[in-house]
């Protein structure tokens, strides 16, 4: 005999993914790894989440990512200790909560994990944001190691020719950075396999975001959040490839057993822009409650958002556009197409927009975003203002309500929400 | 009574100054937003640059396309396009700077219909050769895009007088700066200060006239004792004019700056050894950078050192737009830097012009005391 309690804990249970402990492992023991490289004879680099990996990858230098590391303080609530730090250090408090998180961080080794390990170099590629530059080059003063910066022109309408050429240049002057500081030639063989896991991994993980076109989705965006970290910090590796490949096959597995990550699902929403990493679980629940779950999202599918201009056997050549025309690099017209084909694509009724404080590229330009998704899709739409890390940004009594009233306009049928 | 400056109107107006000065020379207006603009080429095709400094004070219409966490310059400046305040302007032209420029001019293309729209898509970064060469593509790419949008052909000896005219302009404004530093009490800091914007919208030959000879009648003036306080300005733009007579209020000179809308937009001249294009490319590699650019590590802190002993400052004065990431990301190694070489310095982050006045002469006021 069952109590309903037990009944409650096995559905939920069942439901849990069981990769989450197999990604622990990786991220805990890449972190190890990364924590140790000096004892390797390994160099590290720090690099941005939307930076050329792969080089560093086929010259055995391990990547770090302070993103993630700052996605970790924000979910581990470690966020505005932080922040206040570097408010102290003379850092506006209206500067990136990721950026201030780490540059805080960096001489005190605070944070989840005890700090980074200390950069051999640093590798900044401006394709996320012009942020990630003032940033690095704090970085670069601070840990007083080299600093290669690839500079992605911005696409409002266009890849120019003239971009295309410079960006090309600049991954050679990449390679000849790499080079220099390792000591050793850049082994283009190595860089080929590389090249062809990371197509490999991207697709995997796009895969993987398509399962959520099934209803109802097996995960949720929430789960993407999670699981992206591989994708971001390990791209054109074979443990990405082997993770997602199990991960996929649980996804299909979870179909197939009528598994789905919320419980009742009857709405479906996109999400736009960065998690709100410290409110990540009581967004969940919060939504859940509603019987709706966010099935897809804008920041999680960036990182194979260019896989159409990369070839597997021509990688260094196709990684100049690839890096150039991602998600965040492209204009605000073309981000609109993009939110409207994945509320096509995972046959969204809603679209749920964090306007987040932290950043300006992706959060500037939401508003026609919103206005041309309402336009054109006549789908209710939600705003929601706070920040990925900085919690004092963020006001949990207005948001219940608002997401309140999102979903009972969405559950009436109505178009048009926004508070 | 003195006659009225030869930039007041300029300064009072910059738009109804550019609208009279299209009907007047039935020339078109080509407005942009930063030093980076190669305005050069739009005065070569025969139409008047107008930097847009962001006039409007209260923010209606722009509220539904930007966040309020946007920089006042961003916010105030799309509230003038949609409330028609910049309908007399042919174009409109968007250096690649910051971020929220960068997002500006999507919402502006898919917000504002009158006017052609351009994108200079500068390079980031300014030192290296590949940065140079795709610095110099893209200057001669906005040439050939601008010259399409107005119908002509920018021709080599209007470029050629174009570089004469600009190097004359530069010159002068980098010798009312020296002037100004020399011998405080000739010229108060607020007028050149107007003087400073006034390049930015007036005719330029009208302006480069102008200042010549305001030049020339300045040489002949009195030199009285120099007793107040020496101060450099740091930042962007200043949007808050009243800054100057509050500092001259309580007790202090402005001597030099590094704004864009100062030092920076006649810092470097266009050299003759090479083709025109590849000239005005290459100053802004030579000029002192913006923060949204990189040289390298260390140069605008090190520049701002060396202007403090150049003019023989006594202490340095940030004025920072609340919301402008790339400053405030420099402002605390560039502090640390004055810091060590034993340099003062205060910080005002101005939000809009609705700041209290009363608080910055309070605190001007301080500073200059303990100097």
């Amino acid at each position: 005999m069952t109590t309903p309690d037990k009944t409650i804990d096995e559905a939920r249970e069942r439901r849990k993914i069981k990769c989450v402990k197999k990604m622990k492992e990786i991220m805990t023991h890449y972190y190890i790894d990364a924590k140790t490289a000096a004892d390797q004879g390994k160099k590290v680099a720090w690099i941005t989440s939307g930076g050329p990996v792969e080089p560093l990858i086929a010259m055995d230098v391990i990547p770090v990512y302070p993103e993630n590391h700052a996605a970790m303080i924000g979910a581990s609530k470690m966020g505005v200790d932080l922040c206040i730090q570097s408010e102290e250090m003379g850092y506006a408090p209206d500067l990136c909560s990721y950026a201030r998180a780490d540059i805080a961080c960096a001489p005190v080794e605070g944070g989840p994990i005890g700090g980074l390990p200390r950069p051999d170099m640093l590798i900044c590629c401006n394709n996320i944001c012009g942020t990630v530059l003032k940033w690095y080059e704090a970085q670069a003063r601070f840990f007083k190691v080299p600093l290669f910066i690839l500079d992605t022109p911005f696409c409002h309408t266009e890849f120019s020719e003239e971009a295309r050429r410079y960006v090309r240049r600049q991954i050679d002057e990449y390679i000849q950075f790499l080079e220099q500081h390792c000591g050793r030639p850049f082994d283009r063989e190595r860089m080929n396999a590389v090249g062809r896991l990371s197509i490999e991994g991207q697709r995997l993980w796009q895969a993987v975001l398509d399962t959520t076109t099934h209803k109802p989705a097996p995960m949720s965006a929430f789960d993407a959040f999670f699981h992206l970290a591989l994708i971001v910090t390990l791209r054109g590796t074979q443990t990405v490839v082997d993770y997602y490949t199990e991960l996929l096959q649980e996804m299909q597995a979870r179909i197939a057993q009528g598994i789905s990550a919320v419980e009742n699902e009857e709405y479906r929403l996109l999400w736009d822009n960065l998690p709100i990493w410290f409110r990540t679980r009581w967004l969940s629940e919060k939504f859940a409650a509603h019987n709706a779950c966010l099935v897809a999202d804008t920041y999680t599918s960036a990182w194979c958002s260019s896989l159409q201009y990369l070839r597997e056997d021509d990688f260094v050549d196709t990684m100049a556009e690839g890096y150039s025309r991602i998600y965040l690099n492209i204009g605000v017209d073309a981000m609109a197409e993009s939110v409207m084909a994945m509320i096509d694509k995972y046959q969204a009724d809603g679209l749920v927009m964090h306007s987040n404080r932290s950043c300006k590229p992706y959060s500037l330009g939401q508003y026609d975003i919103q206005r041309i998704v309402r336009e054109k899709k006549k789908l209710p739409t939600l705003m929601i203002e706070a920040d990925m890390v900085d919690e004092r940004l963020f006001a949990e009594g207005p948001t219940a309500t608002r997401i309140d009233a999102f979903m009972e306009m969405l559950k009436a049928g109505q178009n048009g929400a926004r508070a | 009574m003195a006659a009225r400056p030869f930039y007041q109107d300029a300064v009072d107006d910059p738009y109804a100054y550019a609208a009279r000065w299209k009907e007047k020379q039935q020339k078109p207006v080509v407005a942009h937003f930063c030093s980076y603009t190669p305005e050069e080429l739009i005065w070569a095709a025969g139409a008047l640059p107008l930097r847009i400094f962001g006039q409007s004070e209260r923010i209606v219409a722009a509220d539904t396309h930007l966040q309020s966490y946007s920089c006042s310059l961003v916010r105030g400046a799309l509230e003038d396009a949609l409330a028609g305040r910049l309908d007399f302007a042919d174009g409109f032209v968007f250096p690649h700077t910051c971020d929220s420029i960068q997002r500006l001019s999507d919402i502006w293309r898919l917000n504002v219909p009158h006017g052609f729209h351009l994108d200079a898509v500068l390079p980031v970064k300014l030192d290296t050769p590949s940065a140079r060469d795709y610095l110099r593509d893209i200057v001669a790419r906005f040439g050939r895009d601008l010259g399409h949008n107005l119908g002509i052909d920018i021709s080599a000896e209007a470029l050629a007088a174009t570089v004469t005219l600009y190097n004359r302009l530069r010159a002068g404004l980098q010798a009312l700066y020296r002037l100004r530093s020399e011998r405080p009490a000739v010229i108060s800091s607020s007028a050149v200060h107007a003087i400073s914007r006034a390049a930015m919208v007036m005719d330029r030959e009208a302006f480069a006239d102008g200042l010549d000879s305001l030049l020339a009648e300045l040489a002949g003036c009195e030199q009285p004792p120099a007793t107040r306080k020496r101060l450099v300005l740091s930042g962007g733009l200043c949007s808050m004019p009243d800054i100057y007579n509050l500092i001259e209020t309580a007790g202090g000179d402005v001597v030099w700056d590094d704004f864009c809308t100062g030092s920076r937009y006649f810092d470097g001249q266009i050299g003759d050894e090479q083709p025109w294009l590849a000239g005005i490319a290459d100053r802004y590699r030579e000029r002192m950078v913006c923060p949204a650019k990189h040289m390298d590590l260390t140069r605008r802190g090190a520049h701002l050192v060396d202007l403090v002993a150049a003019t023989r400052a006594d202490g340095v004065i940030f004025v920072l737009l609340k919301f402008c990431d790339p400053h405030a990301f420099d402002y605390p190694y560039m502090k640390g830097m004055l810091d060590t070489a034993g340099i003062p310095s205060l910080l005002f982050e101005i939000e809009d012009q609705q700041i209290s006045a009363g608080q910055v002469r309070t605190r001007c006021e301080a500073f200059i005391e303990m100097l």
